[in-house]
């Protein structure tokens, strides 16, 4: 390790590093605004500037950038000479000329890097005294609010944007002192990880539209560390609250997971816990239909009398915590206890899981997903169903850059010397998906095939590599596999074969079985010599893993209830968190909840099966509640209450745990705290045994004191109730959590699992998370949150781990060959909308497209229809809008899953389609619009 | 990316969207030929395309940047940096009035004054009958001769007075 001298002492420093990280790294504070540590240097903004010595004698020496400057052995440098601070000064200066003095009524205020830096580097007098430019700003769509005027330039918004998210539609505009970030028309910020620039920018220029028109400062947020519900990722968030509402979503580092950046389905999609949907007062279905609210004891009673006599079955919830659906399972018993997927995803969660556990490839996390050389991703369109790993795949195909800048000795850190230096060259990433995806401007080829073609691709692959099942791969080489397709697949085994660390990605969208077991066949290929072969299999939903772990393969389905409920053998029947309407058709759906006399349904927001319920327990929601989730990955993680539960909501756990009290079931007696819950989950079930290890129990201490949800500078804990009453009650304590609703505490040094929010002395923004952090960009001082319970590269035995019984929609995608008059429907889901809760976000709301087919268009000139038209789908099972998508492989529909109309649409059926004769085209949405183009004359 | 857009069926503006002219596309083409990519080509798209419109509108801009398969956005950015592309409409001849060092003190201030008198517009202006437009530039790369200035395609040098009388007057223009 090098040492360097700065300002006369002698420090350590890491090889390969740049002098502004080392600095931050030692906790020195040397003032920044280009530079990040996910996306490296430019040198552009000229802030980190310090004196270096030629040598020990040398006493003028030179002004440096810090970010630009590696540090070597012997290195001689000065951060607090007055050269190097003047010229600081200068910096901000000459950034504050045109910089508006509106921190007052900014929403950047008290968290600006702006702000900190101007304070570090001392500038305090203005002066400039001329007229300060002035910019138009630009509709970004309705999640970004855009303040032009307030830009330094620091151009982090494009590099972030356009480098780093792979944007086309964000562009730095014009020269010198007139410089315009925004797009080229006003409009919606194209980008599916848009919601970063908020983070991103060291000021105000982009900030969170919802937080800008619902306000409330950083220092008066109250939060807490929680997991994102939005898909299977689970990254790592830290939600804001004041008044009993949501008011933003930041971003938690994990330095395993979701690093500095989320996607905006995560960061924007929470707001559904303002919904006015959102349920507050148990109810009781009336004989007249209507709902009576119920006071909470009586809606207790009723419960625990309904559970206790009868028949009672159960079905738990793939978003709903483990503790949640554990409670369920022991209320109901593990053989009437359905986890809550459909039947296909039950089978395919099982499935994926089954398969990483027994396979000999690591299961990644995200961050190594970024270090993949060549990756192979079959059927699943990540960017929609799991968007965080197809931003971790846009920098893992920048790991050939790396290696051309490996061979020149350059840093990693040289940003714009590797980009210019690899400019197109990338590593190599295949897609065999049914359509486009929003991945394929960065991969190497895009195959567009029915999913049967997927799986035999797969299987034509690990053949290739000598591995899985040759004579499957022969057979569908024959017949499913295009023989133009054949020499492709020659290609992705050369790339898969020639990287060091290659990467298979697949998912259960596709519905298909054969297409995960493919997967797994090309990773087990690839498991040879000293290749570090990853496997990464998506689930949909938050704790989808975590349930088809906690039920096992043999928890009955939907379709066996239902039978049984149909045979008479269930009375009560209880719904944890959970649309069933989301999970089945909706006749069988309507049979399940008919045939059960009573229906008891525990959920946060309205919807059709709280609406068919005849009791109904408002549940609290994630911010309001504690509970585990194991994201795909099979990383254990907590999220903790941000607030209180409002009105009567109680979370799941405390309904279940009472009602099993109410019942005197003497096992559990024992328990009396969240902790305990999770603590008899994981002995009861072995491979749930980490859970425990995701974050410390309530008797955490931190240095002898909890550790406080709200910042030190927490104002108006008095005023903000004092329309209730002048008299501050004392705040309620926390007795399930290590945190406190409070101020008092401390903040540092703690856990990762446990960080509610970063805030350093001088450091008001997020840019003062490298306080808490071993090094600048490194994990967190007190570790990185969650438990794996998948472990790495470990083929041994973990879970439950007979074969899964594959069902037969599920199985049969393997059988190829289309049948005439019959399209095959293929989910297409999207960011916004396909996930249930995100979907109700007020900010989403306007980015939720209305459902939807997808044909090629040779398909849709032979039913004679055009984009705009309806389909009717099968015998009346939906009627859809039709998009011609040139990229849809023949024979598919695509339909998007999750949206509106959709709900009776099951991936891989084979359905009919024909026009819609009394579909209405929707004409624009703007009267005035339309035939507004040339030759139109308005008088 | 995304289809954030999509979920309304408004007609895409690009259904109206002119086209690049036969010559223009030509034009853009033969410099394809030369380049590793299409985007390479961006400047001398941008250029050819005001040769024949005199400007780049929006419609123009983005009518280049799907011939070059590239975004919009990114175009634009190059397209607004370069001064001498035009982003708004000019009159048939610019006029570029050097302001840099040596011109500055051998008096284009004054030369500016009267031009603002003979013609009327000032800078970034347009004379009424779109003949002119005037432009400061940074530098003409003759300042042996300053100080100097060019309309259209025709660098004047030395000029005073009576070269700007000769020049505008006589043309009629704006005064």
């Amino acid at each position: 390790m090098p040492t360097i001298t700065i300002d006369g002492v002698h420090y350590e420093v890491e090889q390969g590093k740049n002098l502004l990280e080392s600095c931050l790294s030692l906790g020195l504070d040397l003032p920044y605004f280009c530079w990040h540590p996910a996306m490296g240097s430019i040198g552009a903004c000229r802030q980190c500037a310090v004196v270096q010595y030629q040598n020990a004698e040398d006493t003028r020496g030179r002004i440096v950038m810090g970010c630009m400057t590696p540090v070597s052995d012997g290195a001689i440098f000065s951060l607090a000479g007055d050269k190097a601070q003047q010229f600081r000064e200068a910096i901000v200066e000459s950034l504050m000329l045109n910089h508006p003095h509106d921190c007052p009524v900014c929403a950047e205020g008290g968290e600006c890097h702006l702000q900190d830096m101007t304070v570090m580097v001392g500038h305090r007098d203005r002066h400039y005294r001329g007229r300060k430019n002035t910019h138009r700003n630009q509709y970004l769509g309705p999640l970004i609010n855009h303040e032009m005027n307030r830009c330094i330039t620091c151009y982090r918004c494009t590099r972030y944007y356009r480098d780093y998210a792979g944007g086309t539609d964000l562009a730095a505009m014009a020269a010198h002192d007139h410089i315009y970030f925004g797009r080229h028309q006003e409009g919606v910020l194209q980008s599916e990880f848009a919601g970063n620039l908020v983070e991103v920018c060291p000021t105000g220029v982009f900030t969170d539209k919802s937080l800008v028109h619902d306000y409330t400062r950083k220092w008066d947020l109250q939060s807490a560390p929680s997991v994102c519900t939005g898909c299977a990722v689970g990254c790592n968030t830290m939600p804001g609250e004041r008044y009993g509402r949501l008011k933003r979503v930041h971003n938690r580092f994990n330095a395993e997971v979701n690093g500095y950046f989320l996607c905006d389905r995560g960061r924007f999609g929470a707001g559904f816990v303002n919904s006015d949907k959102a349920l507050e007062y148990p109810g009781l279905r009336q004989a007249d239909g209507r709902y009576r609210a119920l006071d909470h004891h009586e809606a207790l009673l009723r419960m625990a009398q309904q559970c206790a006599q009868g028949r009672v079955a159960g079905i738990g919830s793939p978003r709903a915590s483990v503790e949640a659906n554990y409670l369920l399972r022991q209320l109901v018993g593990a053989d009437n206890f359905a986890p809550g997927f459909s039947d296909t995803e039950q089978v395919l969660v099982s499935l994926a899981l089954q398969l990483q556990a027994d396979s000999a490839a690591l299961v990644p996390d995200i961050a190594t997903i970024e270090s993949a050389d060549a990756v192979l991703i079959l059927g699943e369109d990540v960017t929609n169903t799991a968007p965080r790993i197809a931003l971790a795949l846009r920098q893992s195909v920048r790991n050939k850059a790396y290696e051309l800048a490996a061979e020149l000795k350059l840093e990693t850190w040289q940003d714009a010397a590797i980009r210019n230096l690899a400019q197109h060259q990338r590593s190599p990433l295949f897609i065999a998906a049914v359509a486009d995806t929003p991945l394929d401007d960065v991969a190497t080829q895009c195959l567009y095939l029915a999913p049967a073609s997927i799986a035999a691709l797969g299987q034509a692959v690990a053949a290739g590599l000598g591995g899985g099942d040759s004579k499957a791969a022969t057979d569908n080489a024959a017949g499913a596999l295009p023989r133009a397709i054949q020499a492709e697949a020659a290609a992705i085994t050369a790339a898969l074969a020639g990287a060091k660390r290659p990467l298979v990605i697949a998912g259960t969208t596709c519905g298909s079985a054969a297409i995960l077991r493919a997967a797994a066949e090309v990773a087990s290929a690839l498991c040879s010599g000293a290749r570090q072969t990853m496997l990464c299999l998506c689930v949909p939903e938050a704790n989808s893993l975590g349930q088809a772990i906690l039920a096992g393969p043999d928890a009955p389905n939907l379709t066996t209830l239902q039978q049984r409920a149909s045979a008479g053998e269930i009375d009560t029947l209880v719904v944890l968190e959970n649309d069933l309407y989301r999970r089945g058709n909706e006749a069988q759906i309507d049979a399940l909840l008919a045939a059960c006399s009573q229906v008891i349904v525990l959920d946060g927001l309205d919807n059709a099966t709280t609406s068919a319920a005849n009791l109904v327990l408002p549940a609290a929601n994630f911010a309001e509640s504690e509970g585990t989730l194991v994201s795909l990955e099979g990383r254990a993680q907590r999220y903790f209450p941000v607030f209180q539960p409002q009105a009567e909501r109680r979370a799941a756990w405390v309904w279940l745990l009472a009602c099993l009290k109410e019942m005197e079931r003497s096992e559990v007696y024992p328990l009396h705290h969240f902790d305990d819950i999770t603590r008899a989950c994981a002995a009861d079930i072995p491979a749930l045994a980490g859970i425990t290890a995701a974050a410390p129990d309530l008797h955490y201490l931190n240095l002898g004191v909890k550790i406080p949800r709200q910042p030190a500078r927490y104002s108006g804990r008095t005023a903000m109730r004092a329309n209730i009453s002048v008299h501050e009650p004392k705040q309620r304590e926390d007795e399930e959590t290590p945190l406190a609703f409070t101020m008092e505490g401390l903040n540092r040094d703690q856990p990762g699992a446990l960080l509610p929010w970063v805030w350093a002395p001088g450091w008001n923004s997020n840019q003062s998370v490298h306080k808490f952090q071993t090094e600048a960009g490194g994990p967190l001082k007190g570790g990185t949150a969650g438990a794996r319970l998948l472990h790495p590269g470990g083929s041994r035995n973990r879970t439950n781990t007979r074969p899964v019984a594959g069902d037969a929609a599920a199985e049969n995608s393997g059988v190829s060959g289309a049948q005439p008059g019959l399209w095959q429907l293929v989910p297409r889901p999207r960011i916004f909308g396909s996930d249930e809760l995100s979907a109700m976000s007020p900010a989403l709301a306007e980015l939720v497209s209305p459902g939807f087919i997808e044909l090629c268009p040779a398909d849709a000139a032979g039913l004679g229809i055009d984009t705009g038209d309806g389909v009717e789908v099968g015998d009346q099972l939906a009627t859809l809008e039709l998009r011609v998508n040139d990229s849809m492989a023949a024979g598919c529909a695509g339909y998007g899953a999750g949206l509106a109309g959709t709900g009776n649409l099951r991936a891989l059926a084979r359905v009919s389609l024909r026009r819609a004769e009394t579909w209405q085209r929707r004409p624009g949405l703007i009267a005035s619009d339309r035939g507004a183009g040339p030759g139109s004359s308005h008088v | 990316m995304s289809d954030r857009n999509s979920s309304a069926t408004i007609p895409l503006l690009d259904d109206t969207e002119t086209t690049l002219s036969a010559a223009e596309i030509a034009g853009i083409d033969a410099e394809i030929a030369h380049a590793p990519y299409r985007s390479a080509v961006a400047i001398d798209a941008l250029k050819i395309v005001q040769a024949h419109r005199g400007w780049v509108s929006d419609e123009s801009l983005r009518a280049i940047a799907r011939h070059l398969h590239m975004s919009a956005a990114e175009l634009d950015g190059i397209a607004t940096f370069y001064n001498l592309i035009f982003r708004r409409p000019v009159g048939e001849k610019v006029i570029l009035l050097c302001n840099s060092i040596s011109c500055w003190i051998k008096g284009c201030e004054g030369l500016q004054q009267q031009i603002t008198q003979q013609l009327g517009i000032g800078l970034g202006e347009t004379t009424g009958d779109n003949r002119y437009t005037l432009l400061p530039v940074t530098c003409l790369g003759a300042c042996d001769k300053a100080p100097v200035l060019m309309v259209g395609e025709d660098l004047h040098e030395d000029v005073d007075a009576q070269t700007l009388r000769q020049l505008f007057d006589n043309s009629g223009g704006g005064a």
